[in-house]
């Protein structure tokens, strides 16, 4: 019982990283269309954010403050430098910014690998985040976990609030409705994709700081992600939000009460079959926005 | 509402080339202030590329100029607050925003969470004018993907009405719409023509005949005549793109 909790937790704390990244590929793929593989490099940068921090900032709990803001800022300005410099110019042409964002991301890959070096490095955690906390029963929860479950939820929050009830949340829900009609209706549509990706790519970036807690940072971390990410986008329906707070948690638990039953491997497979089944049951994903699209 | 000025279209030699086709040839179009013109034209003539140019939603080459301003080699949003305002062959809302919402976009209103949290009572003056206008004042809450395909369109040409457009470019407002509904639209047309200039592309002739104050007629990309109604019934190369036969039921 305490081993199966444990790893409940785990399930959902990775879960909860999965969501911080599903959440940026969510706004950027619903809203443009655009299948980012150089996500998981944002969160490596994140990552190494947190890394470079630490090295001046010494006190380790002040670094993982600073680091929050900061990886935010640098993943998010290099999504919009992404955006900017390629994406843009390769507007409806999906195959090619698959092609092109991949190039970018094993480029990033090698960059991090002459800056940093090969080897994977590791950050010190606070503190304060070290331990574990006691519930009754004999159960215990890692504070590690619980903060990145919080930072998360936290993350899901602020954006499900900004896009409801802000005008820039507004102007975003209508151009991922309908991008001509937006524009016609006087949004600018290519600074609201900007702001899209900015946001989006930030989020990998915080994604990267809360992975500094759980294990080391290397320069390929951001590739084992990515394919779990978008599976969480196809999964919970692309431009939603719902879909994809709900099936990153399931994926994380199925993950790792599959690990804890079999092995990491059969884990695996099993959420793959998992996921093709129910893509077979629902292909359009568990929520779905788009209704029609204008001819 | 009353726009301060009444501006016209005016489009010099506007050519539309896609991959080597010509969807627009060497067009030029002259619509003056508070006119309701009509465009016709067979499919394929070049109506709604006509549109998306002036529009910024395709690149031409040529001029169009609103009033003073050119408005070829802008962004479609810069296009859009100069008072361009348009809708699209298939009715195009927000369907997941309310009727108040779509409206609320279209009209740039800054305090939207205020008006998101409070709508039933502070519904924007302008808003609040355009669903009487459109006749959609009891429906101010409801999804506009739940509203009826004619409500729709109604709803488009009041997101047009809120954004101040000056120029209303309208892609077929009247298709699959009952005939109650057609002369509903028709009377919201002279309506808002008072104090703006309506561009409308039909294919429905009875509307046509009705509502239009004059009538251009393209095919194959180019202008093919041009005047009133009667004029443009009696020349013969009308006749001739035609066929002679009333496209009437065809949309």
């Amino acid at each position: 019982m305490t081993v199966l909790f444990g790893q409940l937790f785990t399930g959902v704390s990775i879960g909860a990283v999965l969501l911080l990244i599903a959440l940026g590929l969510a706004l950027t793929f619903g809203q443009m269309n655009v299948i980012n593989m150089a996500h998981g490099e944002f969160i490596m940068a994140g990552a190494y954010t947190t890394y470079v921090l630490q090295q001046t900032v010494t006190t380790a709990g002040w670094s993982l403050l600073v680091a929050l803001p900061v990886a935010f800022a640098v993943a998010g300005a290099m999504g919009v430098l992404l955006e900017v410099l390629l994406i843009r110019r390769l507007y409806a042409r999906p195959l090619d910014t698959l092609l092109v964002t991949w190039g970018v991301s094993l480029m990033l890959q090698q960059l991090a690998r002459d800056v940093f070096g090969s080897p994977n490095v590791q950050t010190r955690a606070p503190a304060l985040l070290t331990g574990n906390i006691a519930l009754p029963g004999g159960l215990t929860v890692a504070n590690n976990r619980l903060f990145i479950l919080a930072l998360a939820l936290a993350a899901v929050l602020a954006l499900t609030l900004a896009l409801r009830l802000t005008p820039l949340g507004r102007r975003i829900r209508a151009v991922v409705q309908n991008r001509d009609l937006a524009a016609v209706s006087g949004i600018p549509t290519a600074r609201v994709d900007r702001t899209t990706f900015f946001i989006g790519s930030g989020l990998a970036g915080v994604a990267g700081v809360a992975l500094t807690l759980l294990g080391p940072i290397g320069p390929t971390m951001g590739t084992n992600l990515i394919i779990d990410a978008f599976l969480v986008v196809v999964v919970g329906g692309i431009g939603q939000l719902k879909g994809s707070v709900i099936v990153a948690f399931a994926l994380g638990v199925l993950q790792a009460t599959g690990e804890y039953l079999t092995t990491l491997s059969v884990a695996k497979v099993i959420v793959f079959v998992a996921i093709v089944a129910f893509l077979q049951w629902r292909p359009q994903g568990l929520f779905t926005l788009r209704t029609r699209s204008l001819a | 509402m009353t726009g301060p000025q009444l501006d016209g279209l005016c489009v010099r030699d506007l050519r539309v080339t896609f991959d080597g086709f010509t969807a627009v040839d060497g067009v030029d179009l002259d619509v003056p202030p508070g006119d309701i013109r009509f465009l016709i034209g067979p499919n394929g003539a070049g109506k709604t590329t006509l549109v998306d140019a002036v529009t910024g939603l395709v690149r031409a080459t040529g001029s169009a100029r609103f009033g003073d301003r050119e408005l070829l080699g802008r962004d479609v949003h810069r296009i859009a607050r100069l008072g361009i305002g348009r809708t699209f062959q298939t009715a195009s809302v927000f369907e997941e925003l309310t009727v108040v919402q779509n409206l609320d976009i279209a009209a740039g209103a800054t305090r939207s969470w205020w008006t998101l949290a409070r709508r039933r009572h502070r519904v924007p003056d302008e808003v609040a004018a355009a669903l009487e206008t459109i006749g959609l004042a009891d429906r101010g809450d409801q999804l506009a993907g739940a509203l009826a395909h004619g409500q729709k369109q109604w709803l488009e040409i009041g997101m047009l009405l809120v954004s101040d457009a000056r120029l209303l470019l309208l892609d077929e407002p009247v298709a699959g719409m009952s005939h109650e509904e057609r002369d509903a639209t028709g009377a919201l047309l002279e309506t808002v023509s008072r104090d703006r200039t309506v561009v409308v592309i039909e294919h429905d002739m009875d509307f046509l005949r009705r509502f239009a104050r004059s009538v251009t007629v393209l095919h194959a990309g180019k202008v093919l005549s041009e005047g009133t109604v009667a004029q443009v019934q009696a020349d013969p190369r009308v006749q001739e793109v035609y066929l002679g036969v009333d496209t009437a039921s065809e949309a």
